[in-house]
């Protein structure tokens, strides 16, 4: 009976052996190295389940990863800890890998959906040869507020040094977006590498980290539920959230805040590329990348999607903001990289002050 | 039996798998980016911030190892006075919850700890609150204690199982009182299991880092520092890994200045 | 009244212990999206837990890491203890520290300096990090907790068992597999479970040397962001039964083997 017992374990564990080997010799798969959350799935009914479809109409089947900072994609690239055939950072970031020969050139005549993106977001700052990357979504960051907790106007950074609201203030948990929210704060450009500038700026923030929690992703749960008055995060999401918790509001800071734009790109290494070109395609379908985007919250920068919106989407001010606050909107810059040491040391003491 | 082979392949194993990366460890701490030799990660280590950090690191460890210990130590003992078929459920209940994943029980204390959470709910009905608990020092402890009280319990009791129950009978027969028995018994003989918990309990402690970052709002640790410099926006192997270097000896002197105590070589180790 | 006490006591600790598991499986079947109001029974997120195909395969994954890395922690584990038993006491020392260096070290310092020591070897071949490194991991930081569990019993053996057997003539296979081996077992299997156990619920390491191979905690890593999916309660709720059902069933096993034993005695 006990031999039984342990052929039958052993068979079974042979068969889940050949599972993963199989799965890593199957030709036709791509990796796919994303944000979390940031793709349709179907979690919810009325989704797109967009893997499914690409891999219903192309055969190739998606193995999808997710990160939520840009730096520690870069470290896991960069290590060589793992290959991707897709990637989507920031444009800061993507400016760095081409800076590093950590990407592929793309081949844009596999991409013919490519003409739907706006000629706005072609050639980039970050991508200026713009043979690296393909735009997927852009955006702004804003204050979210909970309008039940917070009732006098909220027009400034200065909220988030409120000390009213002790303990239910949260600040990004990475140093180059908080940085970005003080430079904003004290008037200087979030592209500083000026070193009485960034230690102005810690100083700033070390006077505010008594008062905040340090997140990132979990600001939806936390705002969603009433746990936190106020917190600094992109348009998109706040979209999603308010979808959960009507109470919320949104405004873009008088001071100006951070524009970004994410993009696919294929990294160096990639062993399906043409499979990789093939996923670029098929989200830049207008309708594919429609049902993305109604999904996401984030702005399009495929003209194709744009037009197919909701007119409410497009005027309510939160993903397509006015002319005019676009131009109080600055994008992130590699910065040398001991502009970026310096703000890593920086931030742990800023944070060892909490 | 009398031979030394059976550890050979170990050997081996441990010559790559234990040995050859701590050799990584000690590369990066005194090779910088260049491929020179710098004492720089140990002298951002020497700042006053970083200090700081680091002794709070600690601090926090023992305070969670004392929680564990006040919390475990009669446990254990009333555990290992009950009938032996009780004992077990009794172990396996102590255990259960650390087969969960640890990341699902912060996570129950997180539902637990929000300031809207269950507790302030809770408090809620009887007037009370609302207060600040998540992302406060407090709330670090609570969940590193949770965490790691089982490894607390399970040593202390596997050596309290052995002590005879005749002989506090006889002692409290030969007029002991309750302190007497802990001083002259109790403690002399569990000893063993003390020293193993408070390194079981200590150790991950000290070293944790998504506890701090999930429920203490991100406040930092040592551990949190560590994998800042090793997977963030600039990675720095060099300051990382002098960091972890002297982490790592810290610890290890703490070790050793234990086992002096214990000449068991970590008998309570024993489920 | 000290009885009531002790009883008192030991139901507040396990209070602290199962407060928060009871909150998640109670959670775990709200029929709304509220993390904290309950608006009704439903099973919903059962149902989209199972609908995940991503956390099915992290979850054949981490069984099949978890118990490879067990079996083979406990056979590497068991040999050296028994190698290390037969040292002189000085070397044995100096064994014994390194080989806990992976306990007494710090988890992200072991996933680390792992990771380092993969991609150095694994890169210049064009290969990455996946199940195999995972595995090597486990095993790496499984082997001292096995070898912590078998050498108390191997101290605690009488010296001349073996040598008894051997003049009565078994070969000395023969000596280790009936008078050592049963002696040794109980620490062996406790070796074994601490190591399968360990291994199930390793995220750190994992976290540094999976790569895009997913065992079940990077994969609820993955999911403790953005908005939390409720299901999440599902899955703490099918863990925490699953562990129970196997404790329950080893235990009862246990339970009637003494007893059978006992009777065998008396009879």
């Amino acid at each position: 009976m006990k031999k039984i017992v342990s052929l039958l374990v052993a068979a079974a564990m042979c068969m889940g052996l050949c599972g993963i080997l199989g799965s890593c010799n199957n030709q036709n798969v791509i990796y796919v190295y994303n944000w979390g959350q940031y793709l349709s799935r179907g979690e919810e009914e009325g989704e797109m389940d967009i893997l499914a479809e690409f891999e219903a109409e192309t055969g190739i089947k998606v193995v999808y990863r997710t990160f939520d900072h840009n730096e520690g994609m870069y470290a896991q690239l960069k290590a060589g800890a793992s290959k991707y055939d897709l990637v989507i950072p920031s444009d800061y970031m993507i400016a760095k890998m081409i800076e590093e020969d950590m990407l592929e050139k793309i081949d844009y005549e596999n991409i013919p959906n490519y003409k739907n993106i706006m000629e706005d977001f072609k050639g980039l700052e970050y991508d200026p040869t713009g043979e690296y990357s393909v735009p997927y979504t852009w955006g702004t960051v804003g204050l979210i507020y909970n309008t039940k907790m917070v009732t006098e106007p909220v027009d400034s950074w200065e909220m988030l040094w409120n000390e009213k609201y002790d303990g239910k203030i949260l600040m990004f948990n990475n140093p180059r977006d908080a940085f970005g929210i003080a430079e904003k704060k004290l008037g200087y450009s979030q592209n500083t590498s000026d070193e009485t500038e960034l230690r102005a700026c810690a100083e700033e923030l070390k006077k505010q980290a008594p008062l905040t929690q340090y997140v990132m992703d979990e600001i939806f749960d936390k705002m969603i539920n009433g746990d936190a008055a106020i917190a600094p995060y992109y348009a998109g999401d706040y979209l999603t959230m308010k979808d959960e918790n009507p109470d919320l509001a949104f405004v873009i800071p008088k001071e100006g805040t951070n524009r970004f734009v994410d993009a696919m790109c294929i990294p160096k290494g990639a062993q399906n590329k043409a499979g990789a070109e093939a996923f670029i395609n098929f989200l830049l379908d207008p309708e594919i990348g429609l049902a993305n985007t109604e999904y996401l919250g984030y702005s399009t920068p495929n003209q194709a999607v744009y037009e197919l919106l909701d007119d409410e989407v497009k005027n309510d001010g939160v993903s397509y903001p006015s002319q005019e606050i676009l131009e109080k909107c600055e994008s992130f810059v590699n910065l040398p990289s001991d502009a970026n040491a310096l703000m890593q040391d920086l931030w742990i003491e800023v944070k060892g002050n909490k | 039996m009398k031979s030394k082979v059976p550890a050979y392949p170990y050997f081996g194993w441990m010559a790559v798998f234990t040995i050859i990366p701590m050799l990584f460890v000690l590369y990066f701490a005194f090779i910088g980016d260049d491929g020179q030799f710098t004492l720089d990660g140990f002298r951002r280590l020497a700042d006053p911030y970083m200090i700081a950090i680091f002794l709070k690191s600690l601090w926090l460890a023992l305070l969670t190892t004392i929680i564990c210990l006040l919390i475990a130590y009669p446990m254990a003992y009333i555990l290992s006075r009950m009938k032996l078929n009780t004992q077990r459920t009794m172990m396996l209940l102590v255990m259960l919850p650390m087969w969960m994943n640890f990341l699902l029980r912060i996570y129950a204390w997180m539902m637990l700890l929000e300031n809207n959470g269950l507790i302030n709910k809770l408090l809620g009905f009887i007037g009370l609150g609302p207060f600040q608990l998540i992302g406060t020092t407090g709330a670090i402890l609570a969940g590193m204690a949770y965490n790691f009280l089982p490894f607390m319990v399970l040593p202390i009791y596997s050596v309290m199982t052995k002590i005879d129950g005749s002989l506090i009978e006889a002692s409290q027969d030969l007029g002991c009182n309750f302190f007497g028995v802990l001083r002259r018994i109790l403690l002399p003989l569990s000893f063993p299991g003390v020293i193993t918990g408070i390194t079981m309990v200590f150790v991950p402690a000290a070293s944790t880092f998504v506890i701090s970052q999930r429920l203490g709002g991100g406040e930092l640790m040592i551990g949190d520092v560590i994998e800042m410099y090793f997977v963030g926006a600039e990675p720095n192997f060099n300051t990382g890994a002098s960091i972890s270097l002297v982490l790592m000896l810290v610890i290890l002197i703490g070790m050793g200045i234990m086992n002096l105590f214990d000449k068991d070589e970590m008998e309570g180790m024993l489920i | 009244m000290k009885k009531v006490g002790s009883k008192l006591y030991l139901g507040l600790v396990f209070l602290f212990l199962y407060a928060p598991i009871l909150v998640m499986i109670f959670f775990s079947f709200n029929a709304s999206s509220s993390k904290y109001k309950f608006t009704g029974f439903s099973l919903r997120w059962y149902a989209r837990l199972f609908n995940d195909s991503a956390l099915m395969e992290a979850l054949l994954n981490t069984l099949i890491v978890a118990f490879l890395a067990a079996v083979l922690a406990t056979v590497l584990g068991t040999m050296a203890a028994i190698g290390f038993h037969n040292m002189k006491k000085r070397s044995r020392g100096i064994a014994m520290n390194i080989s806990n260096i992976p306990i007494i070290n710090p988890e992200i310092v072991t996933g680390v300096s792992l990771m380092l020591l993969f991609v150095a070897v694994l890169r210049p071949m064009g290969l990455q990090l996946g199940f195999f490194t995972v595995l090597l991991s486990h095993i790496a930081f499984n082997t001292p907790y096995v070898i912590l569990n078998v050498a108390p019993k191997l101290r605690q053996m009488d010296k001349n068992l073996y040598e008894a057997a051997l003049d009565l003539g078994c070969s000395p296979v023969q000596a280790f597999r009936k008078v050592v081996l049963p002696e040794i077992m109980p620490g062996v299997t406790a070796g074994a479970l601490m190591a399968f156990t360990y291994s199930l619920d390793d995220f750190i390491i994992s976290y540094f040397t999976s790569g895009t191979f997913q065992t079940l905690p990077v994969y609820i890593y993955s999911l403790l962001k953005k908005p939390i999916p409720l299901s999440i309660n599902a899955l703490s709720t099918l863990l925490f039964l699953l562990v129970l059902t196997v404790l329950l069933i080893t235990n009862i096993k246990d339970i009637r083997q003494s007893r059978r034993e006992a009777r065998g005695l008396a009879g």
